[in-house]
């Protein structure tokens, strides 16, 4: 049985607006984790950055998956900075291009885009699993999605299983010793915090729960 | 929070409103938030472009000038520029002769800058090299693959890469020049106070009374380990150490010692600090040639130091001294 193709431009447009919205009620939140262990901006320029990508939705929203994953991702590029611009802005850029010229996505192209986007952040940040970053969140998210689509759950079943799995590494990250970013130059002293682009990350993966299922 | 702003959000682009009203030899890119010297690009002449976050002026838009940048892009507070501004900075300052990017080694400058220099090749077929800075000592290699933090060094980068561009140097050679002067420079820093970044509207971190902090960066990030608040002459020994332990600066030609403010210093406790940062270099057998003593490298209202270190040869003191016409520097010309 083929799973409908069920995700297209409008959907994605969804689960984009949900993000932003969890990232404006978790600015703060985002903020004092970064001032714990970076340079705390994490909350703000991620809100700049969603704020922009909602204007320019507004503006003109795209027709198909790609043309909207790409415009998200060149809004965030240009307006973040720090270094949650260009990975944020990277994976959106790969997730458009893992999604081809479809219309819509179904459960495994959804999977297949999300894991181009991971391939992509690994790519720009070279980031590896315990490194306590982003990727500590979303890799596990897109593996536990891939394993619950490919054990045949419904697509609703796998994303919750995906947050869930976020939203595990996002906890993991607070006993890591960070090797990447701002935080690692704090050596042992960025033990004990949980890490705010993990977080931010988990935001992103709880929303295609919420808005895909 | 009591700070000099009108909105936190428009901070960035009214300072820069200002130096466009204060500089006439300047111009200044509002939408791309870009400080331009007003006669670029300069045909045939290699340009030099950097950029980082705010709350570090004088770097880097102070430093825009003949003799050495051609032109800074600032971020957000301590957020690192977007690569459509150093893309427009690129093709801005582009004289037919290529574009050297300065940058901090920081995780988000470094991925902001690759991307506009792949940008910049893709779509203008400008040659762009980039030379990291990365000249703190406080980060121990080993522990972090981001290695050390650009701080002081960029600023010594910037002046004496300008001038080796001024000289009429191609793209090559204006770059391994920036690239010797990282690598013959150390700096470690320290803070009395935080600083708070506006739109946070707090403190980065907290840090009591009669504590200081050792090893810090130029973000208001905390450093490696605190300690007691002692007498300059003890901090002095705490940011000199490490520096002479990691590369040796007894030879010939003689050391720049550079004490720089880190924003809420008053130079009057920076050249107590210098006294005791050249007391202890005669003991160690370092010839201090040059020196450089103010708030060049700064982090908001951050009360503190750092000392740097440069390793100078003939060559170097000649394009450090050569003449150099910036808001922030400005001797010779």
């Amino acid at each position: 049985m083929a799973a409908p193709a069920v995700i297209d431009s409008a959907a994605l447009e969804r689960w984009v607006r949900t993000f932003a919205v969890a990232i404006a009620e978790n600015e703060e939140l985002l903020t004092r984790l970064d001032s714990a262990i970076g340079d705390a901006d994490h909350g703000s320029n991620m809100a700049r950055g969603m704020k922009a990508v909602l204007a320019r939705l507004d503006e003109s929203p795209p027709a198909d998956p790609a043309a909207l994953l790409k415009q998200v991702g060149m809004t965030l590029v240009s307006t973040i900075g720090g270094a949650s611009g260009p990975l944020y802005g990277t994976f959106f850029l790969r997730m458009a291009a893992g999604a081809g010229d479809a219309d819509a996505l179904d459960g495994a192209g959804f999977a297949a885009a999300l894991r181009a986007g991971l391939d992509g952040v690994v790519a720009r940040g070279k980031a590896t699993a315990g490194d306590k970053t982003m990727y500590d969140a979303l890799a596990p998210a897109v593996d536990a999605l891939d394993a619950a689509l490919g054990a045949g759950d419904a697509l609703g079943g796998a994303l919750r299983a995906a947050a869930a799995a976020a939203d595990a590494g996002r906890d993991a990250t607070t006993p890591m010793l960070a090797r990447k970013g701002r935080a690692s130059f704090l050596g042992v002293r960025s033990i004990g915090h949980q890490d705010p682009g993990a977080t931010s990350a988990a935001l992103l993966v709880a929303a295609t729960a919420a808005t895909l299922a | 929070m009591k700070k000099l702003i009108n909105d936190p959000a428009d901070v960035v682009a009214e300072a820069l409103r200002g130096v466009a009203a204060a500089h006439p030899e300047l111009r200044v890119d509002h939408e791309h938030k870009i400080v331009y010297r007003a006669d670029a690009p300069v045909r045939g002449k290699v340009g030099l472009i950097s950029g980082g976050g705010s709350g570090h002026e004088p770097l880097h838009g102070g430093f825009v000038g003949p003799g050495m940048l051609d032109a800074a892009c600032a971020g957000e507070v301590f957020t690192s520029p977007v690569p459509d501004q150093m893309l427009a900075a690129t093709r801005g300052v582009d004289g037919d002769s290529g574009v050297l990017h300065i940058v901090k080694n920081y995780t988000g400058d470094v991925l902001n800058f690759e991307m506009a220099a792949e940008l910049a090749v893709m779509e203008t077929g400008v040659e762009v090299v980039a030379v990291v800075t990365d000249d703190d000592v406080a980060v121990q290699c080993g522990t972090g693959v981001p290695g050390r933090r650009g701080v002081g060094v960029t600023m010594l980068v910037e002046k004496i890469a300008g001038a080796a561009a001024d000289e009429g140097r191609d793209l090559a050679g204006v770059a391994d020049v920036a690239r010797r002067v990282n690598s013959a420079g150390r700096s470690m820093g320290m803070a009395l106070t935080s600083c708070t970044v506006p739109a946070a509207g707090r403190p980065t971190f907290e840090l009591p009374d009669d504590e200081i902090e050792i090893g810090i960066g130029i973000h208001g990030e905390p450093g490696r380990h605190r300690m007691p608040a002692m007498p300059a002459r003890e901090v002095a020994e705490q940011l000199i150490e490490p520096i002479l332990a990691d590369l040796d600066f007894t030879a010939r030609g003689g050391v720049l010692a550079f004490v720089n403010g880190m924003g809420g210093t008053p130079l009057l406790e920076l050249y107590l600090m210098y006294h005791e940062v050249a007391t202890i270099l005669q003991k160690s057998g370092v010839t201090v040639v040059r020196s450089l003593v103010g708030s060049y490298v700064t982090s908001l209202e951050m009360a503190g130091c750092s000392v740097t270190l440069l390793r100078l040869n003939d060559e170097l003191l000649r394009l450090w001294d050569a003449p150099v016409r910036t808001s922030g520097l400005r001797w010779g010309a």
